[in-house]
């Protein structure tokens, strides 16, 4: 257990994380590649996958506003989005975005629209956690290791 | 020796500072995976647009060692990517999707890929790939080892078959004492091996354009069923050129061919509309394309510029036109049956048609008489005949597409005819480049252009000397453009994957990667003429003949000679040209037991498909 307080809190902030499924083993390989000659890796990486999706994310709300959908769109955006979500290990997000593409495959207009306001509630939550996490980060200064969770 | 060892000797540090290039649209992914590439100590290149990094690669094919890509691209799907990547630069390719369906994977396997990631990628995974370069180089080496292969039986029959690279990386068992790779001496773009095997950095063969065509003849000569490495390598006679070299080269041409069969459909409708110039249309098809290819295989570079110049012309438009472009990478089909036409069947024809033939200048008006003419099937040169007359007006350009047409519907014909697939394409690009030059040359010129395909080319077209001069002169404006043609037509099959890799290009850009890799700068032509030689025989004479003037070897397809013939080479030169050309091309087009019935036959067959 680290004994610097904030570095104890951040340890704590990232258990959490992983514990409740917001993250899976994705993320620790990110963090794996910080080091010092990249310091903020994974912030880097994390910005800019909500910088890149949110662009998806309003691809996909306009073609859910096109009615009747065009599934194979859909499908193919929310594909995509689903890369990019698994490699920075959001991990609910990813599990939406499975079902998300279920749902196009099966041509099930309503179960996409509730799936997708589902997956923007966790997106903007693990967008959240993520900020206070890489905030509190910053403060504590450089991480020794990776810790692997539980 | 183990690999580890021979790797290093090389390269002493290998795997580290291996030069990646990592292709995907997603910016978070392609972070990562640069990252993590960093990290295993590879040296790292990044784009997110496949474009750019097929320029990359087109720029310099020694730069990088690997490429890693992903299959869902905004501006160019990951797959033809792939083909375009193997085909033009032989580099080990790795897929990397989101999506890890079976059938995704088998289609990456198919366009052959060496792998196939699924996303998020992992290190470990990563750690690993470097064994995908070094196995292909291990492959090179060993190919391009000397002929000795040859004589190593091996049941290759089935090999070829579609085992493709990794099969031939199976095959590397046996080390051999690397020498020089094959006998490209003029395509020398990847730095080919020296004597000194632990000093190879990349043995690969490169196929070009010559050397192409000499596998086309063969592949022709002993018809497309039948055509196992071994015979191959026998016919096309080329030192250091190995089996495995062959099988692999023969299992990317099958591919090409069967995507162009598809392609060759469409076509044949342009063919037959073409009208009839048959045989002669063919003859000037393969001609022209002959000539083009020449120009391509100048350098790689070269072809492209050369290819991508094509499209302007005439034929090449044509040949970008869905039926040109049909056969992917034939750039007209249409071209090539011409050669081939003239040997199938009318050898008597032939020549008459080969004069007439060569219609080739008028780009579109060529090809409208003459590929309907042309009519693959039939091809019965009364077809092409007639056109023929028509053409030589016309630039030359016309000519070729037919060509490329009635190749295409010959490819139809025969899916299983890669070589016709490849024939039409090296015709049909021929023929556009050539057009372009030709043209006002005439046909003749184109003719004899094609017989000098790469610009020098033209000086060996012994029969056709006259006219080759003109080509010769046209044909260097035809290997700026054509060159790509050249380079093996099979190469280019390969490429030309149905997909349409090169959307803008279509078919002219990626051919001229084909035959610009393959075609080393300057295939000479005699060179090529006299595999033709051997490989046609069978049609007649004249066929020989133009062999040994058009060193068009690789080009199967685009028979300078048969082009030759077709331009209407009033004399009498010019027939004997073309028929070689036609026999070379039939020698493509017929698959064996294909409906090719005969050199020309095939050809015909072909532009008929085509045109229809």
């Amino acid at each position: 257990m680290e004994r610097n307080p904030l570095r104890r809190q951040l340890q704590i902030m990232r258990k959490s994380l992983f514990d409740q499924g917001y993250l899976d083993e994705q993320f620790v390989q990110l963090e794996e590649l910080q080091d010092d000659s990249n310091p903020n890796f994974v912030e880097e990486v994390v910005t800019l996958y909500y910088r890149d999706s949110a662009r998806l994310i309003l691809n996909i709300e306009q073609a859910l506003e096109r009615k009747p959908y065009n599934f194979h769109k859909l499908d193919a955006y929310m594909h995509q989005f689903k890369g990019s979500s698994s490699s920075i290990g959001a991990k609910k997000v990813k599990a939406e975005s499975t079902l998300f593409r279920e749902y196009c495959k099966s041509g099930n207009g309503e179960g996409c629209m509730r799936c997708f306001q589902q997956l923007k509630k966790e997106y903007a939550t693990l967008r959240k956690k993520l900020e206070a996490y890489f905030q509190v980060a910053r403060q504590a200064g450089p991480m020794e290791t990776a810790c692997r969770p539980k | 020796m183990t690999v580890e060892q021979i790797v290093s000797e090389t390269k002493d540090q290998f795997p580290i500072g291996m030069r990646v290039l990592a292709v995907d649209d997603d910016p978070t992914c392609l972070l990562l995976l640069e990252t993590l590439l960093r990290r295993c100590q590879y040296h790292v290149t990044t784009t997110s647009q496949a474009i750019t990094a097929l320029k990359m690669l087109r720029e310099n094919k020694n730069k990088f060692d690997l490429v890693i890509s992903d299959v869902h691209m905004p501006d160019m799907d990951g797959f033809k990517l792939l083909e375009l990547v193997g085909l033009e630069m032989d580099l080990p390719v790795i897929m990397l999707s989101a999506n890890g369906d079976t059938k995704l994977v088998m289609k990456g396997i198919t366009h052959g890929a060496c792998d196939y990631l699924l996303k998020p990628v992992r290190i470990e995974e990563l750690k690993n790939i470097w064994q995908h370069v070094v196995r292909r180089k291990k492959f090179d080496r060993k190919v391009r080892s000397n002929s000795d292969s040859q004589d190593k039986p091996h049941a290759d029959s089935g090999e070829a078959a579609g085992i493709g690279k990794a099969d031939n990386n199976v095959k590397i068992n046996k080390k051999r004492k690397d020498q020089n790779e094959d006998e490209d001496e003029d395509l020398d773009e990847n730095g080919h091996d020296n004597d000194d095997p632990s000093a190879q950095k990349k043995p690969r063969v490169v196929w070009s354009v010559e050397l192409h065509r000499k596998f086309v003849a063969a592949v022709n000569q002993l018809g497309i069923e039948k055509a196992v490495p071994k015979k191959i390598l026998e016919l096309m006679n080329v030192e250091k050129l190995t089996r495995e070299n062959v099988a692999s080269h023969l299992q990317k041409f099958r591919l090409y061919l069967k995507r162009i069969s598809c392609v060759a459909n469409q076509q044949a409708n342009m063919a037959a509309a073409v009208g009839t110039a048959d045989s002669s249309y063919l003859r000037m098809g393969s001609l022209n394309g002959l000539g083009n290819f020449h120009a391509l295989s100048g350098t790689d570079q070269l072809h492209n510029a050369a290819f991508r110049s094509f499209p302007p012309s005439g034929v090449l438009g044509r040949l970008n036109t869905p039926a040109g472009l049909g056969i992917r990478g034939l750039p007209s089909p249409g071209t090539i049956q011409l050669g081939h036409v003239q040997n199938s069947g009318h050898s008597s024809n032939d020549q008459s048609k080969l004069q007439s033939f060569i219609p080739g200048n008028h780009n579109t008006n060529i090809l409208q008489g003459m590929p309907m003419s042309l009519d693959l099937d039939q091809l019965q040169n009364n077809k092409g005949v007639s056109h023929i007359g028509e053409l030589p007006a016309a630039n030359s350009t016309a000519v070729f597409p037919v060509s490329g047409s009635l190749i295409d519907s010959r490819i139809a014909g025969f899916s299983n005819n890669p070589l016709l697939g490849v024939t039409s394409n090296s015709l049909m690009l021929e023929g556009s480049s050539q057009q372009a030059n030709l043209h006002a040359s005439n046909l003749r010129d184109g003719v004899s252009a094609v017989g000098f395909q790469n610009g020098n080319t033209l000086s060996n077209f012994a029969s056709i000397d006259p006219v080759s001069s003109q080509l010769r002169d046209s044909k260097a404006d035809l290997q700026g453009q054509a060159a790509p043609i050249n380079c093996n037509a099979g190469p280019m099959i390969r490429s030309v994957p149905p997909q349409e890799w090169n959307a803008p290009r279509k078919d002219a850009p990626y051919q001229s990667h084909l035959m610009s890799s393959s075609v080393n700068s300057s295939i000479p032509v005699n060179g090529a003429m006299v595999q033709l030689d051997q490989c046609l025989d069978r049609n007649n004479s004249i066929f020989h003949r133009t062999m040994d003037s058009d060193s068009i070897g690789p080009l199967n397809f685009v028979d300078p000679l048969s082009i030759k013939h077709g331009e209407g080479l009033n004399s009498a030169a010019m027939e004997p040209p073309v028929i070689e050309k036609e026999g070379y091309l039939m020698y493509q087009l017929r698959p064996h037991g294909n409906h090719i019935p005969d050199n020309i036959g095939s050809l015909e067959d072909l532009a008929s498909a085509m045109m229809k």
